[in-house]
């Protein structure tokens, strides 16, 4: 990990002034777990601060409670100083460390690195069929679909790519697992890792205590939590159509594009072939993933447009809007390829989706993804401590 | 807001009081305009600072445990007020705040258990989830969201009242001034704890050393304006709620953080390195309301609190950090105390300590023998460094002295007949019931039961 890419002193002095604020007031500690995990603890090092930065979902609720937020002459901004934190934090654990950087011109890198993977994937099809191929009908019935790119090459690209992003997804997990272990880190049980996987698939504390948190605006609503688990079960279920795509091919033999289901076939009917149905359950999962990937970034975007601008880190605006659009474009080109992909609009729509797929995975580890897997282990850490961890002070 | 028009109720004022009167009446079918001296970012008054209200129950409801009967709550209220109260007035609020909870929430206001380290209130205080200023950001909803007006930055500078009966006022925006007129008046407008000047008054200079912990907008202005008039007054003018905060604390406003709970955990000298009061008397809950008083009778009202490591990290963290050193001579010199004489008392209180098994948790008896003044529980030797200090303050929370009223909400003036349309809620009336010392969470039991009866009865009178 290069030297300059831990946590300014500044920001970790002002991280640590606010926690003494929160801490010696503690009235927001019904919101959400980062109050009760900031109670464990009377001192703030940079890494409890990292921590407690990403147990923070960002809700802003309690902002809005908040007597010493701006102008108050506290100036407590805790929402905003978490944020600056987790950006921080996002560099600090990536690897390769080289690519830390990233962080910074994110919503840039990603439109770079998709239109680069564009023309690679462009390139790769008219190597593999040329110009002819590119450019004609292919039909299904003919087993024709990888006449536009063969399915190894696919295979062998995004197999890479996938192999690479989940190394580093799992040397950031443990760089933030070590840092945040703290002097005497209890072991973690089963009973934790459940409680800290239902907080992550249920987003617990993105419901402001109970009816929803105030977020784009004061008022309390559930509207981001709702976007959020569309655009989380919508990516969950492509994925699940892709391994389920891939137990189809090489356990089952089954090969080529799965069918499209019929009417027929959906409605059950006396006669209809059944088998077709189970074929198309890649499509099937692919479609409502896809229709979660439509909803939620589009909704995710519209809030970030209408949130509380004092709340926001505005350096992070390209990387948050850059991993939406990409997720909404992947499902919509993907839409479109099922659609046309019997027509000489195969080969383009193909290069523009796989283009972006690839784009969306490799500026993955890199992007605002990696929230994910970060506020996965500080809900685990967050389950551990709650059962290990007594409350510091008290009247 | 409309300057022609003429609201059936003008509230003075923006904390809770205020807005439960606003709503009350709104809901009762009133036109109303709230005037809030604070702009908008600073609104609520002291209800911003907030946590809980006390709650009369018989049974555990809904984050109250187990039961709290009209009996306890009035025994509780007599011994903080030793008898200076309005008997009638007092138990129809007790009675009343048993409706409390449900009616905040009707308003969207919401609760959750007694925060962390505040478990001897779980019974009978209910807390608000996310503090008063939450409380406030919903009650100013819910009143929006009902059709009330609400003026941010309006100080009313002048009422105009004719034989008890209120007919408009003045006020400034934004440099200019106003008049509006209203058929009924609700002041709930605050104490003048914020009015230095005034505080001097009763205390003399030495208020130019008190810390206000809330508000800086609660400069009596209104309960001035209502005396002027005629008003008849309660509670006595140098009476206040006065806490020990951290010397270091602003001005104004600094609210909750800057509290120092470690009082019993040590001792406390004055700027002469003396020791003035048992610190060990009772729990802290219980004590931390007199030591205000204490530290305002030292010579310029100013107090430390001394501990060793031994006691770190087993009370509420302050916010500010404390002043630490390897010896109590070298505490002393970062104090600005004399360190001979820090060291004398520090030796003397050691001598003095007497063996036991300590527990905070308890009265645990564990004294001094033969000191003066003697500390009666937790007394441990003070000998473990690193040793800490946290210097001390007055910090002021609110004057008792208001407007009398009766059991409408309605103030009573000179004469003793109610005025005709003038009712008043919260801290300005509050010292009809609360003569003196305080009871946690009452002030915004007060508020909520008087701001909604005020409402209440100023929209009934509207519209009779």
């Amino acid at each position: 990990m290069s030297k300059h890419s831990n946590v300014s002193p500044e920001l970790v002095q002002e991280g640590e002034r606010i926690m003494r604020i929160c801490n010696a007031c503690r009235y927001c500690e019904g919101f959400c777990a980062v109050f009760p995990a900031m109670e464990r603890r009377l001192t703030f090092e940079e890494s409890d601060l990292n921590y407690l930065a990403n147990l923070c979902h960002n809700c802003t609720e309690c902002y809005y409670a908040c007597q010493y937020a701006p102008p108050q002459e506290f100036e407590l901004n805790f929402p905003k100083t978490l944020a600056e934190i987790r950006l921080e934090t996002y560099r600090k654990y990536a690897w390769p460390g080289m690519f830390a950087e990233l962080f910074h011109k994110n919503g840039l890198v990603t439109g770079v690195v998709t239109a680069a993977s564009m023309i690679v994937v462009l390139a790769v099809i008219l190597g593999s069929g040329g110009p002819a191929s590119f450019l004609a009908a292919h039909s299904d019935v003919k087993g024709a679909f990888y006449a536009v790119m063969s399915h190894e090459a696919m295979v062998v690209t995004f197999g890479i790519v996938a192999v690479l992003i989940a190394t580093a997804f799992a040397i950031g997990f443990v760089r933030f697992w070590k840092d945040t272990e703290g002097k005497a880190a209890p072991a973690v049980t089963p009973g934790a890792f459940v409680q800290a996987l239902s907080d992550t698939l249920l987003l617990r504390y993105l419901d402001g205590a109970e009816d929803g948190c105030a977020y784009p605006d004061e008022t309390p609503s559930n509207v981001r939590r709702r976007f959020h688990h569309a655009t989380f079960y919508g990516f969950a279920l492509c994925f699940a159509a892709t391994a389920v795509g891939t137990v189809f091919h090489y356990v089952l033999g089954w090969e080529g594009p799965p069918p499209i289901p019929t009417v027929a076939s959906l409605l059950g009917r006396p006669g209809a072939p059944q088998l077709e149905l189970l074929r198309s359950l890649p499509v099937i999962l692919g479609s409502l993933g896809g229709i979660g990937l439509l909803i939620g970034p589009a909704g995710l975007l519209w809030l970030k447009t209408r949130r509380n601008s004092l709340l926001v880190d505005h350096r992070q605006n390209g990387m948050d809007a850059g991993f939406l659009v990409l997720l909404f474009l992947a499902s919509l080109t993907g839409f479109m390829l099922t659609a046309l992909r019997e027509t000489t609009f195969s080969g383009p729509v193909m290069v523009a989706h796989l283009g972006i797929v690839m784009g969306l995975f490799l500026t993955m580890p890199y992007g605002k993804f990696v929230h994910g897997i970060y506020r996965f282990g500080a809900l685990l850490r967050n389950a551990v401590e709650k059962s290990t961890m007594p409350t510091l002070g008290s009247e | 807001m409309e300057f022609s028009k003429i609201y059936d109720v003008l509230v003075i004022g923006g904390g809770n009081a205020a807005l439960c009167a606003a709503i009350s009446a709104r809901r009762s079918g009133a036109s109303v305009l709230v005037l809030e001296s604070a702009p908008k970012d600073f609104r609520g008054g002291n209800s911003r600072h907030t946590r809980n209200l006390r709650c009369m129950h018989k049974a555990p409801m809904a984050v109250l445990t187990d039961a709290y009967t009209e009996e306890e709550y009035w025994e509780d209220f007599m011994k903080v007020t030793g008898g200076m109260t309005n008997e009638p007035l007092a138990r129809m609020a007790i009675r009343q705040s048993e409706t409390c909870m449900q009616w905040m929430m009707q308003q969207g206001i919401r609760f959750q258990p007694s925060l962390g380290g505040t478990l001897h209130l779980s019974r009978t205080n209910a807390f608000f989830l996310g503090g008063g200023k939450a409380l406030v950001n919903a009650l100013y909803r819910t009143a929006e969201s009902l059709g009330v007006e609400i003026e941010y930055g309006s100080e009313v500078r002048e009422l105009k009242i004719t034989d008890g009966r209120f007919t408009s006022a003045l006020f400034s925006r934004r440099g200019f001034s106003h008049e509006v007129r209203a058929k009924a008046l609700v002041a709930a407008s605050g104490g003048f704890q914020a009015n230095i000047p005034w505080l001097k008054k009763a205390w003399g200079d030495v208020a130019e050393n008190f810390i206000i912990r809330g508000t800086p907008y609660s400069n009596g202005n209104i309960l001035r304006l209502l005396m002027e008039q005629g008003a008849k007054t309660v509670g006595d003018p140098t009476q206040c709620h006065a806490v020990a905060i951290d010397a270091r604390a602003p001005r104004f406003d600094g609210g909750i953080i800057t509290r120092v709970d470690c009082v019993s955990l040590g001792i406390v000298v004055n700027k002469n390195a003396q020791r003035f009061y048992d610190e060990g008397e009772d729990f802290w809950p219980k004590r931390y309301a007199i030591w205000g008083r204490l530290v305002a009778g030292q010579p310029d009202q100013i107090g430390y609190s001394i501990i060793d490591s031994k006691a770190m990290g087993t009370f509420m963290p302050p916010v500010f950090p404390p002043v630490e050193a390897n010896s109590i001579r070298e505490l002393a010199g970062l104090l600005k105390l004399d360190p001979a004489a820090l060291e004398a008392t520090v030796n003397e209180f050691n001598g003095a300590v007497q063996p036991g098994a300590f527990d905070h948790a308890i009265m645990d008896k564990c004294a001094t023998a033969g000191l003066t003044p003697p500390k009666t529980n937790w007394a441990r030797r003070i000998d473990k460094p690193p040793f800490y200090a946290y210097p001390l303050r007055p910090g002021i929370t609110f004057t008792y002295l208001g407007v009398a009223v009766n059991e409408s909400a309605k103030v009573i003036m000179q004469d003793d007949k109610p005025s005709k349309n003038i009712y008043a809620a919260g801290e300005i009336m509050a010292g009809n019931i609360l003569g003196k010392g305080y009871l946690a969470g009452i002030g915004m039991t007060i508020g909520t039961i008087f701001g909604r009866i005020a409402g209440e009865e100023a929209a009934r009178y509207v519209k009779a």
